[in-house]
């Protein structure tokens, strides 16, 4: 018998690499394709003109010069949701039921990565750090809400989910809803008590709100903040670790053997029970880690900063097929795009009447329309059904 | 169908007896309620409402207690909420005791909430609610100390204009009281003869990269937020972030050092970062210096904004019963009278002012404050500098 466990399958880790980058150049391509036809269609319209007369430039031109910032906006954020999706799509892979309390999972991570680095600030340790401790000081946040995550998701499981894991899902599904407001009270609760604060808010330290510049178009320059290559370049090597762990490993391949039949694989000697608890640690770990990093990106929490990321998730991973892991990453980046790409042109093209704030519905339109002919999401197959 | 019926009737009698009972009895409490958000994103202002009111009740309920009333706080958490507002509204006109109350911090809870104040007569005088909505429907009993939106969003647009700006971006928050002022910011800006390039609304807290992709490329020399600080203060550092340099230019739900908190040096940056707002900090106001040390002495805090204004709604409402009660011999007033005494009082002096009240419930002159935020340290925020001060009488 041979042991995978050893040796690193190589293939393991560039195939998602590729599936990546092939799902972030599709999203990206067939958006900025979309929006180019609408800016050709648009040319001489009432839009355009307003365009012209306030900002002296073509819809067309004004379509372009935004189009490079609006992409990497939608690349960043479209890789926190697939993080986060990760954790629910993980979850229904295995027990066939939401796990609502995952936007908290989330929210705790994030609160316990952005805590540990107030409290290293006060320590002034922040302040003097070079770049490459400030890199370091970042990663201890982030093991530090990746642990936090992962073990209170395992709580849950244990005292929320186990104890109904033969009831009907719906039942475990109200109880995955009370566990959800339960967490959001006891974040605010301990934060009263301790900080006395409603609002967090990350220390400024190292280099990561600087500027990258990628390349220049003519006088244009097109630039990336530090932490939003930080974001994807951390959610890139979790996403790897993630495949690896399930693809190619001897513990993924009895979380899939549990996924496809509990009692089979019971049969076969694997603890069923302890494979769970495995699935719920490494989903809200990676919930935590996406916490952290949505708190360096948007810099501020409060305890309900998990609701609509969860929920714009929760949506990504339908898009791509629940159950499915790498159609979580594809409904992330598809979701982040048009997110991303509704928020930048929704208002400028219809003169202000729809504005930014319409991004949300465009992005769940376009869900229902996708749901409607693919039931099972992008990449979801027909899963049989149980008896 | 009989049985619940007959368990129903006397259930409902004893009910009846009760309160009757109740209402027989001679009381002797008044209470004055407060309505304002003591948990969540607001409570660092809307706990020192409660406080400004405690304070008041301590120190100027004396003459009511000399007369043999007992006055008390009964202070309720409106989480910044209409369903939440409306619903605590409620419990508070079914307690008799309640003569008055002080409230609330959002407009948009104000509205619905005091629908139920006036279905019940019961006088509200509010710290901070500056929707011109709240009085132009010209309740009896519903008042305010501070001035109204459509005079500040045009006092903020009169300043955009003195600073140089040509060209703004204007955003709300979809609420009565940002969407409001932003329609008078965008208003008086065109008259002005500043280009408005932009009007939006937007729930977003957090991720403000879609929206600002379509600020960044019109490319305004200041950026209006109408609505509240949790929003604005992490819009303006998305912005600075994004390479904005123009002037950040808000109302006053900007007025909290949460906002300097968030947003930190982001508010230096670029033209800097100026608000309108209806209540100058404490120390603009030359008889507010006892108060000041009094609630630092009680409370073990600087008054945030707004608790001198409460501290003054109370004393207000306290003076109006003191009147009322006078005027029925020495028993309690009916609520409707407490309301009437209110509108009655003329050049009352309060630590923040001298307030008369108009037909409508507007102090017939308004202060506004334009104020520049001058450190990023929320401790530093009431010593940020005053750009201007106006004193505006309420639009007839």
């Amino acid at each position: 018998m041979r042991h995978f466990m050893g040796s690193v399958n190589l293939r393991q880790i560039l195939m998602p690499i590729g599936q990546m980058a092939i799902f972030v150049t599709g999203a990206g391509l067939l958006c900025s394709a979309v929006m180019l036809v609408l800016a050709l269609l648009f040319r001489g319209s009432g839009a355009d003109q307003v365009l012209q007369a306030t900002q002296g430039v073509g819809i067309l031109t004004y379509t372009l010069n935004s189009l490079p910032q609006v992409l990497i906006d939608g690349v960043t954020i479209g890789f926190v949701y697939a993080a986060i999706a990760l954790g629910y799509t993980m979850v229904y892979g295995v027990l066939q039921f939401i796990n609502f309390a995952h936007s908290e999972i989330f929210a705790i991570g994030a609160f316990c990565g952005v805590e540990s680095l107030i409290a290293l600030n006060g320590l002034g340790v922040l302040a003097k750090a070079s770049a490459m401790g400030s890199f370091l000081y970042l990663g201890l946040a982030l093991v530090i809400g990746m642990a936090a995550s992962g073990g209170m998701a395992v709580l849950v499981e244990r005292v929320a989910y186990r104890p109904l894991r033969s009831s009907p899902t719906l039942i475990a599904l109200i109880s995955a809803i009370g566990v959800s407001f339960a967490l959001q009270d006891i974040i605010r609760l301990v934060e009263s008590m301790t900080s006395g604060q409603f609002y967090r808010v990350i220390p400024t330290f190292g280099n990561f709100d600087e500027r990258i510049t990628l390349f220049r178009i003519g006088s244009k320059i097109i630039d990336i903040q530090v932490k939003s290559v930080v974001v994807i370049l951390a959610a890139v090597v979790m996403l790897v670790a993630l495949n690896y762990l399930v693809g190619s490993t001897k513990v993924g391949k009895a979380i899939r053997a549990v996924s496809q039949d509990k009692n089979t694989a019971a049969l076969m000697g694997i603890n069923v029970n302890a494979m769970i608890s495995l699935t719920f640690l490494v989903g809200g770990s990676l919930g935590g880690a996406a916490g952290v990093l949505y708190a360096l990106k948007f810099t501020r929490i409060d305890p309900f900063v998990g609701f609509m990321p969860g929920i714009k998730a929760f949506a990504a991973a339908v898009l791509g097929g629940i159950g499915n892991l790498t159609g979580a990453l594809l409904g992330g980046m598809v979701l982040g795009m048009i997110e991303s790409f509704a928020g930048a042109y929704l208002g400028t093209y219809t003169m202000g009447s729809f504005g930014a704030e319409y991004k949300d519905m465009v992005a769940f339109l376009i869900l229902i329309l996708v749901i409607v002919f693919r039931p099972n999401g992008l990449l979801g197959e027909q899963v049989s059904q149980k008896a | 169908m009989r049985k619940p019926l007959s368990l129903f009737a006397p259930t409902l009698a004893t009910l009846v007896l009760l309160l009757a009972a109740g209402c027989d009895k001679e009381n002797k409490t008044i209470k004055i309620a407060t309505q304002s958000p003591l948990s969540g994103a607001m409570s660092v202002i809307g706990s020192d409402i409660k406080s400004g009111t405690q304070l008041a009740i301590d120190q100027l309920g004396g003459p009511l207690t000399k007369m043999g009333y007992k006055v008390e706080l009964a202070p309720f958490d409106d989480q910044g909420n209409p369903d939440t507002g409306v619903a605590n509204a409620k419990n508070i006109v079914s307690d008799p005791a309640v003569l008055g109350v002080v409230g609330h911090y959002n407009s948009g809870v104000r509205i619905p909430s005091s629908e139920e104040y006036h279905a019940a007569n019961l006088c509200n005088v509010s710290p901070a609610n500056t929707n011109p909505k709240v009085t132009e429907r010209g309740y009896a009993e519903i008042n305010r100390v501070c001035g109204r939106d459509d005079v500040q969003g045009a006092v903020g647009a009169q300043f955009a204009k003195s600073k140089g700006i040509k060209t703004a971006y204007v955003l709300h928050d979809k609420t009565a009281y940002g969407q409001g002022i932003a329609e008078y910011f965008k208003k008086e800006a065109e008259t002005q003869g500043m280009k408005v390039v932009g009007f939006a609304g937007t729930e977003e807290k957090a991720n403000f990269d879609a929206i600002l992709s379509p600020i960044i490329a019109a490319k305004p020399e200041c950026i209006y937020f109408g609505g509240m600080f949790d929003q604005a203060a992490v819009l303006y550092k998305q912005a600075r972030q994004k390479g904005f340099k123009g002037m950040c230019l808000s109302d006053d739900g900007f007025d909290s050092p949460d906002a300097a908190k968030i947003a930190g040096d982001a508010l230096m940056q670029g033209a800097g970062t100026y608000f309108s707002t209806v209540s100058g900090p404490a120390s603009v106001y030359p008889d507010a210096a006892k108060f000041v040390t009094d609630f630092k002495a009680k409370f073990n805090n600087n008054p945030q904004p707004f608790a001198a204004q409460s501290y003054d709604c109370t004393a207000i409402l306290l003076k109006a019963i003191e009147n009322a009660i006078t005027a029925n011999g020495g028993k309690l007033p009916a609520r409707a009278d407490v309301g009437k005494a209110v509108r009655a009082l003329q050049n009352f002096k309060g630590v923040t002012g001298t307030y008369t009240f108009n037909a409508k419930g507007d102090p017939t002159t308004g202060k506004y404050f334009v104020i520049q935020v001058t450190s990023p340290d929320p401790a530093s925020w009431a010593t940020n500098k005053i750009d201007q001060t106006l004193s505006i009488a309420p639009p007839k």
